[in-house]
């Protein structure tokens, strides 16, 4: 009776034995780098918008502060993105012909909003405040990042909750000063660790409270 | 399938053998409990009912291991999808005041039957999304009862009216205006003669004088006022013993004796929540002010307010006014007796001698229900006790009058009126009938036979117009239908139950084609106006000082700008010192010898009692799912209405809990499930109206027996000679009463006044001593340095009235799904909180107890250590959190907590599974009302209370963003704010100088199931009783 098996099955069998260990962990860690690049996460892809607007241009070379667009900021939990009127108080002077303006020339004569796509999401089961974290001391780049030298703008960090952890477990390590929250180029200085627990003192920090799961999910 | 409504025959029998007047364990909670019979054992030995049902699948074990092995693997793609892009969608024009995402409250107010009681409503981005109090308005004093709580879903209701209708066909209002125009004007020639308008209450000024405006215009035309709950008989009854046209406004404040002869004035009657506040503050008993009113309560049917009261006499509603009779001839009434039963009469005279030596500081209330006759002789006897000026003073009526044809002055009550309109009906009077807001094809007496006659009318081609808020009952029958705007959507006023003239404002535009009745009026007389413009100018003529201006309270300030003034109501809701002032009342002479002789009855005669429903109310709630799945307070029923009798008359008639009887009262006839209630009065049926509606929504139809098929215009609400049989069927009756019992432990504490005093435990010392925390290893919890918290509640039972409004606040404030009838019968009713009701004693006239249950959030809490995944954890601040997130639905925790205050979602009920159950949040108008700082549960997830923590998380980050602590009281639960008399509180027991720490202090102070050392966080004061030593027993 011939051979069933031709020899090279041999390494098949070895081959297979091997890609049985090696494939399901290489599945599941194909799954988690996918799960963790900016495939899924959108970490530094920005997203197509009505108008391309450029915090670069208006936050860096203008010098226009956060708070003049972001009005709401410190008073809610949403930073809030402003109204067509806004834009209009200076574009109504300048750059009044720019066809890159004209969705929102067109937003103004109809009285339509500018529909925007939402570049930092959170699901809707995170109850997050803004207002507390610039009271605490969180500068806006802590989690926009250097969002005054994008010139399209996309998301800087994941927003995955192990991210929201590393600060809520030890915010002396990101804390600053109240007056340096709005400071997009602010850079931690060598004694933050010093600085860091004499801040979250000074701020009423509680530690204990800021990893109680119903402090953002309820 | 251990279904307790199913298995009621042996009950029945078991309880019939206890019904010797013996007297059972000392806290019961149903019949069934009591008799303690093999199916309620069984029932709450499984928990969950339908889970151990044993697998009766078409497949084989293969089968199903190869589906649930790829379900498995399958399982966890379900969490991998694609979102679409969220848009942020900013205003072209930002509006003034409004931050996006802080929410906004405005004062509102809502009118019911005429009576306006003063809200707040929360505006989140434009969606009104929850109703509070509003501490500013006499009506409400921060209360709410359950109508105005659930009112709210009413706004987003999918099954609304939505569009003007023509003979049923799609039409449009400029279309209607079009016809009304032509209809009225062919009637100019006539005066309008023909012209027929028809309303509910109407207590509105505004709408007042444009009525009166469009009688001038058609000085034939007729205005007839109909409410099915009405106040006829008070209105009766002063004009039989004043002679004069006034009602009664109670101070229960100044009262230390009160006596309701069936007056239900912590439910039912208007004012009732500021009448609870009022009332039950007289009995906020402290350690350091140990003193109680006391309420004697004489009932023919069972009431929250017979619940709460000291002693409770119940009566067949015929002896009411012999009863009555009896009581004024103790007093001291000249010219009037009754001869009662020897034990009535000792109770009586006790009663009687009470009243006398607390003069000018007891009241007697009849209840709105009873006759003309009980009122008059009531008011003659609260003249006796000096109670008028003290605790009671007599106003105008607070809804407008409508004065007898051809007689000047002279008032009509609302069922005369609608008597007269449909005589008119059929005489052919009427040419053109228009119906605003009332229902009377539902809610007519049943001798008037309303449909008939409209329907006739709409058949020979008579202009027939309704503004109704469904298509019900009455829009079918009527050739125009208008959707009627729910009062958030419109502009309106009216006045509280003192006459405080209140105003409504609307939060957001018409969700549908609606107008309000101040547009459908200012339409009628040809001047189609803007709901805001009708009521802002006739307010400004209110506020505009000049003389002879009525309407204008005395202490106006000349100098005032009208529209400062304006805006000041508007941001109250009411104009400040515009109650009616009070009149002096005096008996008329010879009053008692007008009076109709009473009637003596055999006691044995059958009788019904027909009275507003705690949740349907008459039958304008009907479509409302919150509503309808709340427990009624001391039935518990759900999703139905029942023929309610006392187990006594259930033994004479041999009839056990659901079976279906067949109540005739002259030749018209009822079939209606009954049911047993403890402390109902013998040979009386109670039945309350508002069910068995045949259109008016998905949610209303079908569900429970018209009542009103049996009431007639001679007596509304009460029938006497009726006769009862037993069909032999059954019907499967839903009580959450026999759900989540305490298997035969007192959990509550209950004593007299007495009691407390001599001991404010209440209990042994024994039982005190197991209540002492026992020592424990771990070192206890601290709160130490600036933001601290430790949150606590603390509940005074011995405020509780049982009327359910701190459940339906939570209902709305947390998202809670409705489940529907089936899945309450299987024990799986979602409310956060629910309000146990306890009887104890006898079972003929037991005591009632009420003790609302949320989660407990024990320090020691059984449910967190036996969750395998870490769903429920403890926090930093004391709150045991319920992670969704997190949850498997393994139901480990619920099945260890003591207390079963945690409920499992096992559909999606939040999306309308299993059968479609209505008030869910798939449909997408009612996606505006969910609240957007509480998560929306999906399916296999356990929730339960939280304390509200999304509000205590809004007070934490305003006060952060302040720099400062939470202040005492700065966190306010929704329960502890729709509470009427304010018997929940809550806040920072880590603090010992917040109100909560001080109610904890108080020495009777108790934990539910304390010895099992959960040390919870939710407290209780103990219920007390503060009996007349005279009275032996009532």
């Amino acid at each position: 009776m011939a051979q069933v098996f031709h020899p090279g099955a041999n390494v098949l069998a070895r081959a297979s034995l091997v890609a049985f260990i090696l494939l399901p962990v290489g599945l599941v860690g194909a799954g988690m780098g996918l799960t963790r690049s900016s495939y899924n996460t959108k970490v530094g892809v920005p997203l197509d918008q009505p108008v391309p607007f450029s915090h670069e241009h208006h936050v860096n070379q203008l010098g226009i502060d956060c708070r003049y667009c972001h009005t709401s900021v410190e008073k809610s939990a949403f930073a809030g993105v402003p109204p067509t009127h806004t834009c209009m108080s200076c574009h109504s002077q300048i750059w009044t012909n720019s066809p890159l303006l004209e969705p929102l020339r067109e937003s103004y004569r109809t009285g339509i909003p500018l529909k925007w796509n939402r570049v930092n999401k959170l699901p809707d089961f995170v109850y997050f405040n803004h207002s507390v974290h610039i009271k605490k001391g969180i500068g806006c780049d802590q989690c926009h990042g250097k969002i005054n030298h994008m010139n399209l703008t996309s998301k800087a960090n994941t927003f995955f909750m192990s991210w929201c952890l590393t600060c809520h477990r030890d915010p002396e390590k990101f804390i600053r000063p109240r007056d340096r929250v709005f400071n997009l180029d602010y850079e931690h200085p060598a004694n933050q660790d010093e600085l860091g627990k004499h801040l979250v003192e000074k701020y009423h920090v509680r530690k204990d409270q800021l990893t109680d799961c119903w402090v953002c999910h309820h | 399938m251990n279904n307790l409504n199913n298995n009621q025959n042996s009950t029945a029998d078991a309880i019939r053998q206890k019904l010797s007047g013996k007297t059972g364990r000392k806290y019961w909670r149903s019949l069934e409990e009591l008799a303690d019979t093999e199916e309620f054992r069984s029932f709450l030995e499984d928990e969950f009912p339908q889970q151990a049902r044993p697998l009766a699948l078409p497949i084989d074990r293969r089968q199903f291991l190869t589906l649930m092995g790829s379900a498995l693997a399958l399982a966890g793609l379900s969490g991998c999808r694609y979102l679409p892009q969220q848009k942020i969608v900013p205003y072209v024009k930002a509006p003034e005041d409004l931050i996006p995402g802080q929410p906004l409250t405005y004062a509102t107010a809502m009118t019911l039957g005429g009576y306006s009681t003063g809200l707040l409503a929360t505006s989140n981005m434009g969606r009104p999304i929850k109703i509070e109090g509003n501490d500013l308005h006499p009506a409400s004093l921060g209360g709410t009862d359950v109508l105005a709580q659930c009112s709210i879903l009413h706004l987003y209701d999918p099954d609304r009216a939505q569009t003007v209708t023509y003979q049923g066909e799609v039409s449009g209002w400029e279309v209607f205006l079009d016809a009304l125009r032509i209809e009225l004007t062919s009637h100019k020639s006539t005066g309008g003669a023909g012209i027929c308008l028809l309303t509910e209450s109407v207590s509105s000024p505004t709408l007042h004088s444009q009525i009166m405006a469009f009688l001038r215009t058609y000085p034939k035309a007729v205005w007839r006022q109909y409410e099915p709950v009405n106040r006829d008989n008070e209105q009766a009854g002063a004009i039989l013993s004043f002679d004069m046209d006034v009602h009664p406004v109670y101070n229960f404040d100044h009262a230390e004796r009160v006596v309701s002869l069936d007056g239900d004035f912590l439910g039912t009657m208007p004012g009732h929540v500021r009448y609870s506040r009022d009332f039950m503050d007289g009995r906020r008993v402290r350690k350091d002010h140990a003193v109680m009113n006391r309420l004697y309560a004489v009932e023919c049917s069972a009431t929250i307010t017979g619940a709460v009261a000291d002693h409770r006499l119940k009566t067949l509603p015929s002896r009411m006014e012999i009863i009555t009779r009896a009581l004024a001839s103790y007093v001291g009434v000249p010219g009037i007796s009754g001869t009662v039963t020897p034990a009535e009469a000792a109770w009586l005279k006790a009663l009687a001698v009470d009243l006398l030596e607390n003069k000018g500081h007891s009241v007697v209330v009849p209840g709105d229900q009873q006759p003309a006759v009980v009122h008059a002789i009531s008011n003659a006897i609260n003249l006796a006790i000096g109670a008028q000026g003290n605790t009671v003073s007599y106003i105008k009526p607070v809804h407008s009058i409508m004065e007898r044809l051809g007689t000047a002055g002279q008032s009509m009550g609302q069922l005369e009126s609608l008597s007269s309109l449909a005589n008119d009906m059929d005489s052919g009077k009427v040419k053109t009938l228009i119906i605003l807001g009332a229902n009377p094809v539902y809610t007519a007496p049943a001798d008037l036979d309303f449909a008939l006659r409209l329907a006739k009318m709409t058949q020979a081609g008579k202009f027939t117009a309704c503004l109704s808020a469904y298509s019900d009952e009455t829009a079918a029958l009527c050739r125009w239908n208008i959707p009627r705007a729910h009062y958030l959507e419109g502009w309106s006023d009216g006045r509280a139950y003192d006459g405080t003239l209140t105003l409504s404002q609307p939060l957001i535009q018409p969700l549908f084609e609606s107008r309000t009745d101040h547009e459908m009026l200012a339409a009628m007389v040809g001047l189609p106006q803007a709901g805001y413009d009708i009521v802002h100018d006739a307010w400004l003529k209110y506020l505009t000082p000049k003389s002879g201006n009525t309407l204008q309270p005395s202490t106006i300030d000349p100098a005032a700008d009208p529209e400062k003034r304006w805006q000041k109501a508007l941001h109250d809701g009411l104009l400040e010192h515009s109650a009616f002032p009070p009149k002096t009342v005096s008996l008329k002479s010879g009053w008692e010898s007008i009076l109709p002789p009473p009637l003596y009855l055999p006691p044995d005669a059958l009788e019904i009692v027909f009275r507003p429903d705690a949740s349907a109310w008459d039958g304008r709630f009907a479509n409302n799912a919150w509503l309808m799945e709340l427990p009624r307070p001391l039935t518990k029923i759900v999703w139905d209405n029942a023929a309610l009798i006392s187990p006594a008359t259930a033994a004479r008639f041999t009839l056990a809990e659901g079976d279906m009887v067949e109540i005739s009262s002259g030749s018209r006839k009822l079939t209606v499930p009954a049911s047993l209630l403890p402390g109902h009065p013998d040979n009386s049926i109670t039945l309350h109206l508002g069910y068995g509606r045949t259109r008016g929504g998905k949610v209303a139809t079908g569900v429970g027996s018209n009542a009103y098929i049996l009431r007639d215009s001679v007596s509304p609400y009460q029938a006497v000679g009726v006769t009862l049989h037993k069909t032999g069927e059954k019907y499967q009756l839903v009580s959450v009463r026999a759900h989540s019992s305490r298997e035969g432990r007192d959990i509550v504490r209950t004593g007299t006044l007495a009691d407390y005093l001599r001991n404010p435990k209440l209990v042994d010392e024994r039982t005190a001593e197991e209540d002492k925390p026992t020592v424990s290893l771990y070192p206890p919890n601290k709160y130490e340095g600036f933001g601290a918290y430790a949150w606590g509640m603390s509940i005074d039972t011995n405020l509780c009235i049982g009327c359910n409004a701190c459940v339906a606040a939570c209902q709305a404030e947390n998202n809670i799904p409705v489940v529907g009838k089936d899945q309450v019968s299987r024990g799986r009713e979602m409310h956060w909180l629910r309000v146990d009701r306890y009887y104890q004693g006898e079972i003929n006239n037991p005591d009632t107890v009420f003790s609302p249950v949320p989660c407990m959030h024990c320090e020691n809490a059984p449910c967190e250590p036996v969750c395998p995944v870490a769903a429920t954890v403890h926090s930093h601040e004391g709150l045991n959190q319920q992670v969704y997130n997190r949850c498997v639905g393994t139901r480990y925790c619920s099945n260890n907590c003591p207390y079963k205050v945690r409920h499992f979602n096992f559909y999606k009920y939040s999306a309308g599974q299993p059968n479609n159950a209505p008030g869910n949040y798939d449909i997408p108008i009612l996606k505006l009302l969910a609240n957007p700082d509480v998560t929306i549960r999906g399916r296999g997830v356990m929730e339960k209370c939280t304390y509200c923590v999304q509000r205590i998380n809004h007070a934490r980050q305003t006060a952060k963003t302040e720099d400062r602590e939470i202040r005492d009281g700065e966190v306010v639960t929704a329960c502890q704010q729709a509470c009427p008399p304010k018997a929940i509180n809550f806040g920072n027991i880590n603090d010992p100088h917040s109100q909560v720490a001080e109610w904890k202090k108080e020495e009777a102070d108790y934990s539910i199931l304390g010895e099992l050392n959960t040390r919870p966080r939710t407290t209780y004061l103990p219920r007390l009783r503060n009996p007349n030593p005279d009275i032996k027993d009532g």
